[in-house]
């Protein structure tokens, strides 16, 4: 699994990537009231405005973090936002990437980095 | 976050509670606590939340008698002073040359002087203005020697009542002076959650005994500004800055309500020209309640239209979020009159898509007041 400075994840599932956001991204932004993800389908350029949550505080975006096509959106969020905050590496997964060019993610902290990063 | 923002004496107590501070308003201020927002706006509609207030402006006036001071704060506010009995408080506001609102507030009659409660963001400019425009015969004093705390929720009485059994007697809107943790406090039966609750003015050097005592109860838990905004936003009240300033009539901002009839027939305050036409004709835009059918929140600054793709807004939005006891977005804002009547659907403007959005009364839940 690879981590952005967005604190966004990714993690390899066969020939796609799945994307979705930390557990420390899911507290500081705290209850999630509201998730809009992109079209299943949709063409998305690395750093792309790709996707958006709303906490009761405030909107925030979600970067495409690879080149790629979106093939699947993640229905159970936009039914049930909470599930972000309750699972955020598990359930609460966002969107997967066919990637163009899988060698992106090489760019990416591993789960240590990420760790000093936030702490 | 640096040394320029003031810090208020509970300071030390809401780091030690793990609220996340924010700069506001020139202070660093708690927006939330490890319950997060969410949690703590539905703690203080179920049960009472503490919140630190202590910015806010608490400023006495003070001359020969009550009735002295009261003729001349009505000559910079729309509202009846001079009739407010002694132990009663009322929400006024300061009014400008153009009918615009400079501020709002709460006054209250403590029988030989009146002890206001302004924004936090506009004390500076209110003394100043008090003090230019009120007769030099009367004290116009800034207290920054009282903590402000606000205890809402419908456990409020029964918390405060084990403090001082006799809080029950008070009604909404009622001042009294009252020994809390061994120190002359000045509560008043207000608030600005929509629930039942107290404002009680402390001073600074017991309030965080007195926040202490408070929080100590099982029901009551410390509140940030986080939850402060989405309770104030589904009580339908206006946050001066957002809802108000000083390029909205009073009457737009559909606080009618707060003018009491002697002043509406006579007049005698800044912006009468202004605010007695708006009455009269009624005004071009009005605050209304918003709803999004959708459940995308629509935030302040969302533009709103009539249709899909009309060209012409016609109106803004000025305060929007979450609100967690409606369990669905709430907004607040402006629109042109003909779009005022509630159940109106138009369209705001999110992310540069046109969803649709439905006028509503205010406000979204309660008053859950004691009258």
């Amino acid at each position: 699994m690879k981590f952005t400075e967005e604190h966004e994840w990714l993690r390899i599932e066969d020939d796609l990537v799945v994307v979705g956001i930390t557990e420390h991204a899911s507290a500081q932004l705290g209850d999630i009231v509201f998730v809009e993800l992109p079209d299943e389908g949709q063409t998305v350029s690395k750093d792309d405005e790709a996707a958006v949550i709303e906490s009761v505080k405030a909107a925030s975006d979600i970067l495409a973090p690879i080149d790629g096509e979106i093939v699947e959106v993640n229905q159970v969020i936009i039914d049930e936002p909470s599930k972000v905050n309750e699972d955020p590496l598990g359930v609460g997964w966002f969107f997967k990437i066919k990637p163009d060019d899988l060698s992106q993610m090489d760019d990416y902290m591993d789960e240590r980095s990420y760790n000093k990063l936030i702490a | 976050m640096t040394d320029e923002h003031l810090r208020t004496p509970l300071y030390d107590l809401h780091l030690k509670q793990g609220a996340k501070m924010v700069p506001f308003a020139g202070y660093e201020m708690p927006v939330q606590y490890p319950m997060g927002v969410m949690k703590e706006h539905l703690h203080t509609r179920q049960k009472a939340g503490l919140f630190d207030v202590s910015h806010m402006g608490q400023v006495v006036l003070r001359g020969k008698s009550y009735q002295q001071v009261a003729v001349e704060l009505e000559a910079l506010i729309p509202m009846d002073v001079i009739n407010l009995n002694e132990g009663r408080q009322r929400y006024g506001f300061l009014t400008n040359e153009d009918g615009g609102i400079r501020d709002d507030i709460m006054f209250a009659n403590r029988g030989d002087h009146i002890f206001l409660v302004v924004n936090a963001a506009c004390v500076e400019a209110d003394l100043a203005y008090l003090r230019e425009k009120i007769s030099p015969k009367i004290n116009v004093k800034h207290l920054k020697n009282r903590s402000l705390l606000a205890l809402q929720g419908p456990m409020a009485e029964r918390v405060l009542a084990e403090h001082y059994p006799a809080i029950c007697n008070m009604k909404f809107m009622d001042v009294e002076t009252i020994p809390l943790a061994s120190a002359e406090c000045w509560v008043s039966r207000s608030g600005y959650t929509g629930e039942d609750g107290f404002e009680i003015s402390v001073p600074e050097t017991v309030a965080v005994g007195l926040a202490k005592a408070l929080i100590a109860h099982k029901d009551v838990e410390l509140i940030g500004l986080g939850a402060r905004d989405s309770l104030r936003l589904e009580a339908g009240l206006c946050l001066y800055g957002h809802d108000i300033d000083v390029n909205t009539s009073p009457i737009e901002a559909s606080l009618n309500w707060a003018i009491q009839n002697r002043r509406k027939d006579q007049g005698g305050f800044p912006g009468e020209d202004q605010i007695l036409y708006d009455l009269a004709n009624g005004p071009s835009q009005k605050r209304v309640g918003l709803q999004p059918i959708g459940r995308a929140p629509m935030r302040e600054g969302s533009k709103l239209f009539q249709t899909e793709d009309s060209v012409e807004e016609i109106g803004m939005i000025t305060s929007g979020g979450f609100g967690p006891t409606v369990g669905a977005p709430v907004s607040m804002g402006y629109v042109s009159s003909e779009f005022a009547q509630p159940g109106t659907t138009i369209f705001g403007e999110v992310r540069g898509k046109r969803l649709p959005v439905k006028t509503a009364e205010l406000p979204f839940t309660g008053p859950n007041f004691k009258r």
